[in-house]
């Protein structure tokens, strides 16, 4: 057996789509911005929000590689952060009661998903549409009824500061960009060294075959129906302990951002295909286009024009890759 | 003649008010091919996933070595040995040879304190597998199933199904999508599973290729089997015509026949050319 690290080898690789984007856009903003957004500051400003993002998108995308999409995650980062805050602001009880609290309701959100999802037919993009208002309502029905107000301050100290929602090196880098590279690793993990990675990917092939195969794709799909509801829940109390308040609104735009991260990415958004070093790129590229624009004499507004470009480009170039992927065929030396 | 591994005795099936099999008896012994022969409809998917586990009769007894069984799951019917491959191989385009080969039994290996997915014995038992039914094209166990021809995908899901320990190979429509030389290539690999011992039934529609591979063949025609018999009783046009539901086929081909002597269908060419 061959293990060729040849050009060709790479391009076809999941990631090689995002990895390439993460270059140009590196050039793009080197060129245009020259290299501070590479320095300790502008490295901060960035890596804080992929980290954010990061922690979601990458469950999003191993739903969307197993043929399910979640986009209620927009209110669970809300839900978390509020689900802390009254809880442990408002009514003041321990701190890591209302972290426990937070993170079950994450996972209660994240087992009605993915329930729903395999008791009826219906698509996980409207079950999720679903849940996405539902929550939202929650959040800003129960924070007004409770706390007569839209916005909850929320003080921590001691450990769970320091764990959850501080800054590191000069007050600069949150303390989730460790979180989001510690998970990142877990994930590479679990998706590409243990078998269950397997699962996910044949599930996503072919969820009728995969299920004949003797996996259990039920479970599995509220597994991680769970996991992406309680990372979203996870990002929102971490924010909240860390800017020390909690708002009913805010968390819509993790879902497009996270769906942009994970198909720039290389993710096929029709399942079955993607890695996580991919979504992991995707997510840096995101977020330098996103950050990297305040670097650059550009106005601010320019930058969801740029991201939308990159994501065609990225999915075009996925595209490309795959096929390419799909027709490789090692040469035979010699005859037939 | 041997016992029979698998067997199906006055099986019926409704579906609510619907009746979609009746009073089907069928036989699978190893190291023959049952082909299942009948129109679009007639109930040949039907008696899949009740052999595979998918359904369960209304009424009737499936046996496996005599004994009777039930099948609750999809699961529990590939448990006893029952392997069902279907038109496209069932396979997962973008994985690749060994993953796909290996999907839901996984050869795992310990690294340290991890156990892991064990991608070179993955592949090179996939590859082994699969080349052992002929198929020496297939040498990479990286290469992604997608990019193999559809005989190659249904060779590796009947590689994979004989390495798993099927006895009872369930082949449905295999020839269906593929070209003439893709189709021979299967058939091959049917032959090479019935030496290997492996009872095998063959649904299919083409009466060409059920005649050369099929020991025994079963003609459905709306729920019911209408003939049964072992090869060389019938001949090829007999078998279209019991296809058909009867002696329509016949008629309607003689009945062309005559249009086309009339002259009716195309122009003579010789009459054309003055």
């Amino acid at each position: 057996m061959q293990s060729s690290f040849s050009p060709g080898a790479l391009l076809r690789r999941p990631e090689a789509g995002a990895f390439l984007g993460l270059l140009a856009v590196l050039i793009f903003f080197g060129i245009f911005g020259g290299l501070t957004f590479l320095q300790p500051a502008g490295m901060a400003s960035w890596m804080n929000v992929a980290s954010n993002l990061g922690v979601i998108a990458i469950p999003v995308g191993l739903l969307m590689i197993a043929g399910e999409l979640d986009i209620s995650v927009g209110a669970m980062v809300p839900f978390g952060a509020m689900t802390v805050a009254v809880v442990s602001g408002h009514y003041d009880l321990p701190i890591w009661f209302g972290i426990a609290v937070a993170l079950t309701f994450g996972v209660l959100i994240g087992l009605i998903n993915g329930y729903m999802v395999i008791r009826t037919a219906v698509p996980s993009l409207i079950v999720t549409l679903g849940t996405l208002f539902a929550v939202q309502g929650i959040v800003l029905g129960l924070t007004v009824l409770i706390t007569k107000s839209t916005s909850v301050a929320l003080v921590t100290e001691g450990v769970a500061k320091t764990i959850f929602g501080d800054f590191l090196f000069n007050g600069q880098v949150q303390v989730m960009v460790l979180w989001w590279l510690a998970i990142t690793a877990a994930y590479i993990f679990f998706v590409h060294f243990s078998r269950f990675g397997n699962w996910i990917f044949a599930m996503g092939g072919d969820k009728v075959s995969a299920r004949n195969a003797g996996i259990p794709t039920e479970r599995m799909t509220i597994l991680l129906f769970v996991l992406s509801s309680t990372s979203a829940a996870f990002v929102g109390l971490c924010q909240a302990i860390l800017y020390n308040s909690a708002q009913v609104a805010g968390g819509q735009s993790f879902i497009f951002n996270a769906i942009i991260s994970v198909v720039v990415g290389g993710v096929l958004l029709t399942g079955g295909f993607g890695s996580i070093v991919g979504i992991f790129f995707g997510t840096i590229t995101f977020a330098i286009v996103n950050q990297g624009i305040y670097y650059t004499d550009f106005d601010r507004n320019w930058s969801s024009l740029i991201i939308g470009i990159l994501l065609l480009v990225a999915v075009l170039m996925n595209n490309t890759f795959r096929k390419m992927a799909l027709s490789y065929a090692p040469r035979k030396t010699g005859g037939k | 003649m041997s016992q029979a591994i698998l067997s199906l005795k006055n099986i019926n099936k409704s579906f609510g008010p619907i009746d979609v099999l009746h009073d089907i008896n069928l036989d699978v012994r190893a190291g023959e091919v049952l082909c299942l022969l009948g129109d679009n409809g007639a109930g040949k998917s039907t008696v899949i996933r009740l052999l595979s586990g998918v359904h369960k009769p209304t009424s009737g007894v499936m046996a496996m070595d005599g004994k009777p069984v039930v099948f609750a799951n999809p699961r529990e019917a590939a448990d006893h040995g029952i392997a069902t491959v279907h038109q496209f191989g069932g396979t997962f385009p973008l994985m690749s040879v060994g993953r796909s080969f290996f999907v839901g039994r996984e050869p795992t290996k310990w690294v340290g304190p991890f156990k892991i997915y064990d991608r070179k014995l993955a592949n090179d038992t996939a590859v082994k597998a699969v080349q052992s039914f002929g198929i020496t094209r297939i040498d990479d166990g990286d290469r992604l199933v997608g990019g193999l021809s559809g005989g190659e995908r249904q060779a590796l899901a009947i590689a994979r199904a004989v390495h798993f320990g099927a006895r009872v190979l369930i082949l449905d429509e295999p020839t269906a999508a593929l070209g003439v030389k893709q189709a021979a290539h299967v058939l091959r690999i049917v032959n090479e599973a019935r030496r290997r011992g492996l009872g095998v039934i063959f649904i299919t529609h083409q009466v060409m290729h059920a005649m050369a591979v099929g020991d025994h063949f079963a003609v459905l025609i709306r729920g019911a089997i209408a003939a049964d018999f072992r090869k060389g009783e019938k001949t090829r046009e007999q078998i279209t015509d019991l296809m058909a539901g009867g002696e329509q086929m016949v008629e309607l081909e003689a009945g062309i026949e005559n249009h086309m002597a009339a002259g009716d269908g195309h122009p003579d060419p010789a009459i054309h050319a003055h």
